[in-house]
């Protein structure tokens, strides 16, 4: 934060760089345009920058800028009348995997592979990309915010105004459907 | 053996759903022995949970799309010009 206070260009560009994606990809969750997402992901650094002098540290600079531009995102989102749907919370995996009293019909296929492997096929990584952007959008912002930029969980129910509980059954079917579109190319 | 059955009752369709609420360290304490001891004697469900793991790591993994050098470029400018330049009393 002292650098950029003192005007430090390549901290600016730094933090530029390693943010701003992800605040456009957690302002969509709130808007209905990809534009509306890159104006709430612009004003947050123009708030940053204005309010530079003011950044008192207690919190950490990412999840300022995260609870800004959710802020922001909200804001555009009302404008366009715009609500968040509820999303239907039911199990993440599928019924039809389990018989009647719950023991599984079609268990998963075991996996060889570890992650680094894993990584190591571009198709895999694929999967898993298309895979979270086809999440509904809450479960998308949670797995995005949690798995994929590493926020906690207690920062991800601070910035989108969710229950603890509420978080972690998001955060396990959206999972839940990156495993199941993973086994489609692992096994 | 009460308590024994009873954990024995957790079935793998519930066990499943537990995965995240597992690895956030939000089950209760005998919740969390009850996933425990259904995982040391379920290879299925064992294998799921490895899955979420290595899920969980891949995602983390996944580099995430570039943005326009326009947006960066503007912010920069905006950056230096508010920041970097001599401040004046005058706030436009």
């Amino acid at each position: 934060m002292d650098q950029l206070r003192a005007g430090d260009e390549q901290a600016f560009t730094e933090i530029v760089d390693r943010y701003h994606r992800q605040l456009i990809r957690l302002a969509i969750a709130f808007v209905s345009t990809p534009e509306a997402a890159e104006d709430a992901a612009q004003e947050t650094w123009i708030a940053l920058i204005n309010g530079i002098e003011r950044f008192e540290g207690r919190s950490s600079l990412r999840s300022w800028l995260f609870q800004v531009c959710a802020n922001r995102a909200r804001t555009i989102g009302t404008r366009e009348h715009r609500t968040v749907p509820v999303e239907q919370i039911g199990p993440a995996v599928d019924a039809a995997s389990f018989t009647t009293s719950g023991a599984w019909t079609s268990p998963p296929v075991p996996w060889p592979e570890t992650a680094a492997e894993l990584l190591r096929d571009s198709a895999a990584v694929e999967r898993i990309r298309d895979s979270i952007d086809r999440l509904p959008r809450m479960q998308r912002t949670v797995v995005t915010m949690r798995d994929v930029d590493g926020l906690s969980a207690d920062e991800i129910c601070r910035i989108l105004s969710i229950t603890p509980s509420n978080q972690r059954v998001l955060l396990h079917r959206g999972r839940e459907q990156v495993r199941r579109e993973l086994s489609k190319v692992v096994t | 053996m009460k308590l024994l059955r009873r954990r024995r009752s957790l079935t793998c369709q519930r066990a499943v759903e537990l995965a995240t609420n597992y690895l956030d360290g939000a089950l209760t304490a005998p919740e969390r022995r009850a996933f425990e001891d259904h995982l040391k004697d379920c290879p299925h469900c064992a294998e799921y949970l490895r899955q979420i793991r290595i899920a969980i790591e891949a995602t983390g993994h996944v580099d995430s799309d570039e943005f326009p050098a326009a947006t960066r470029d503007t912010l920069i400018t905006l950056y230096r010009n508010t920041v970097c330049e001599p401040k004046t009393d005058d706030p436009s």
